[in-house]
């Protein structure tokens, strides 16, 4: 809160407007249309529309193939988000520890940042290709079948593979930044009272690391849900058998390629509802910059 | 480092190697395929050293591209990219930073009320409301155009917070001071505020372009004129053609083509880069 201030009424209005009137056209009555589409049916044809109350949602909540999507989110998000955090955790730990290479490690991990994860997933898609790639090739020796085209699982590891990979930049980063602020004067006050390394890490580091584990939990979780529609469109187009099928994906399919709007509308209100929530826990729990 | 433990120093330099190699690993065999003819990938295992037919791939992809799948070159396509990101990157920072403005500096009715419009933008992805955002750009008119690249995507809140986190920040006395010198508020704007915040600005610019350079979801529900595609939105196109006809040589060199500029961008500004990711996102 400032104390001084300019006296003016209308130049703050002027300097706020190109915001607040993008914000309108293109989130705000978006997000109003599609929640008074989920109240809606058209017709096949779409020349007529009807009211029909909450059918829509109770139709998704019966739908086999919605309560899979469901899952299928849930088991990509947690394993993305673990993937992710655990390989990042480890390198930052690892980085910590050479002060002289710290520069050339940080430089040789950040760059997937830069990479697009649509790219992402057409380079993993030629490295997991069935019939030349290089890693199906390695397993084929050792008597693995590795084909995500026809089998669910291998889709699913192959898909949370490609999206861990563009994220791990990231919290690599935020990790590093947390373990270089844990005071050296704790870990050495802990090593003279005998404890070693393992043990110091499990007993200071990691307790005092916890606000950056908790932020970067919410934002990979938020990344994981969203984000990856790149990765799945680029790669296996929520098959084989819906076993990739992510709730952002089937939105987009039900809604753009199926031309189902009010289920797909009825979609989309319920992803809203999960991105707020999890937006008011990152700045409920994480942030403090909004409050004023 | 508390106490000399040299295993431990050997240890983190071997899950280093190894955890650098697993992350370059898809880009070193993009690179190495790009310098291969198609028919090199026709069975077998996909080569892991350099061909000899890196400038035949690269050149033919910035200058015809696949032309039996309509597509345009490359060079085109990065030039759309390069509009859209720059577009997306200024545009952000300009509306976001006279609205960062605007809260801090005035007093004025309804300003609690903008400030949760902007912070609704955060809740509100473009993934969860695609079918009605793609009407309203429809109905706009502002399909396959510049404008409906960019100005759907350059309202943002975590740029506003930033500016605005940074302008709290600044001594009241400045303000003062321009004030009894006669400065009204717009040259108290261009004249103290923005120079002050120069790194800033510079850093955000780093991360909105590489956010604008790699959208995908969006270039590709609004270009349908494949003289508007994007690198990033392109790609995908090219390779679901490949599908049926793998030219992986040319797909990869696209790809490569298609990481290249942002990839430089951090390499070359890793510091600010690094900046302007702690800033924004935390």
């Amino acid at each position: 809160m400032k104390r001084v201030v300019f006296n003016n009424k209308f130049l703050p209005l002027l300097l706020l407007a190109p915001q607040l009137i993008i914000t309108a056209i293109f989130f705000l009555w978006p997000a109003a249309q599609a929640i008074r589409q989920s109240f809606l049916r058209e017709d096949a044809f779409g020349l007529r529309t009807e009211f029909v109350g909450i059918d829509n949602y109770t139709a998704l909540f019966r739908s086999s193939e919605y309560l899979n999507s469901f899952s299928v989110t849930l088991i990509f998000t947690v394993s993305v988000t673990v993937v992710t955090m655990v390989f990042a955790l480890l390198m930052a730990i690892a980085v910590d520890r050479l002060i002289k290479s710290e520069k050339v490690y940080t430089t040789l991990l950040i760059w997937p940042y830069a990479v697009a994860p649509a790219v992402a997933g057409i380079l993993w898609w030629f490295i997991f290709n069935p019939s030349i790639g290089i890693l199906p090739y390695v397993l084929r020796q050792v008597g693995i079948n590795f084909n995500w085209i026809f089998d669910p699982t291998d889709a699913m590891i192959f898909v949370v593979i490609a999206s861990a990979w563009s994220r791990i930049s990231y919290s690599f980063l935020f990790f590093l930044a947390g373990l270089q602020s844990v005071p050296a004067s704790l870990r050495e006050a802990a090593a003279i009272d005998g404890a070693g390394p393992v043990k110091r890490f499990f007993t200071i580091t990691l307790p005092l690391l916890s606000p950056t584990t908790f932020f970067l939990l919410v934002v990979n979780l938020v990344y994981a849900m969203f984000e990856t529609f790149a990765v799945i469109d680029a790669t296996t187009l929520g098959g084989p058998a819906q076993s990739t099928n992510i709730l952002v994906y089937k939105v987009y399919q039900d809604g753009f390629v199926g031309q189902n709007l009010g289920s797909s509308a009825a979609q989309s209100v319920i992803l809203m509802g999960i991105v707020i929530v999890l937006t008011v826990i990152q700045f409920r729990f994480v942030e403090k910059r909004v409050a004023y | 480092m508390v106490e000399n433990r040299p295993i431990l120093n050997i240890l983190a330099h071997l899950v280093l190697i190894l955890g650098v190699a697993i992350v370059a690993l898809p880009v070193w065999i993009a690179l190495v395929a790009s310098t291969h003819a198609s028919n090199d990938f026709l069975g077998g295992v996909v080569p892991m050293w350099f061909g000899d037919q890196a400038w035949n791939n690269y050149s033919r992809m910035l200058g015809t591209g696949i032309s039996t799948s309509g597509m345009p070159p490359v060079s085109w396509m990065m030039f759309n990219s390069l509009i859209m990101a720059l577009g997306i990157a200024i545009g952000k920072i300009a509306i976001s930073i006279t609205s960062a403005f605007a809260i801090v500096y005035f007093r004025f009715p309804f300003r609690m009320l903008a400030f949760w419009v902007i912070f609704a933008t955060l809740m509100l992805p473009v993934e969860v409301r695609i079918v009605p955002t793609f009407q309203v750009v429809a109905n706009l008119g502002m399909l396959n155009t510049y404008p409906g690249l960019i100005i759907p995507l350059i309202a943002s809140a975590t740029a506003t917070f930033l500016f605005r986190q940074v302008f709290l920040s600044m001594p009241d006395e400045l303000t003062e001071a321009a004030r009894i010198d006669g400065a009204g508020p717009m040259k108290f704007f261009w004249d103290i505020l923005l120079p002050l915040t120069r790194t800033n600005i510079a850093a955000l610019f780093v991360i909105m372009f590489i956010y604008g350079w790699n959208q995908y979801l969006w270039p590709l529900l609004i270009t349908t004129g494949s003289d508007m595609y994007t690198v990033v939105a392109g790609i995908k196109r090219m390779s679901t053609v490949a599908d049926t006809d793998p030219q992986w040589n040319y797909i990869m060199a696209t790809a490569v083509l298609a990481m290249l500029p942002p990839l430089l961008v951090v390499i070359f500004m890793q510091r600010l880069f690094v900046k302007g990711l702690v800033e924004t996102e935390k």
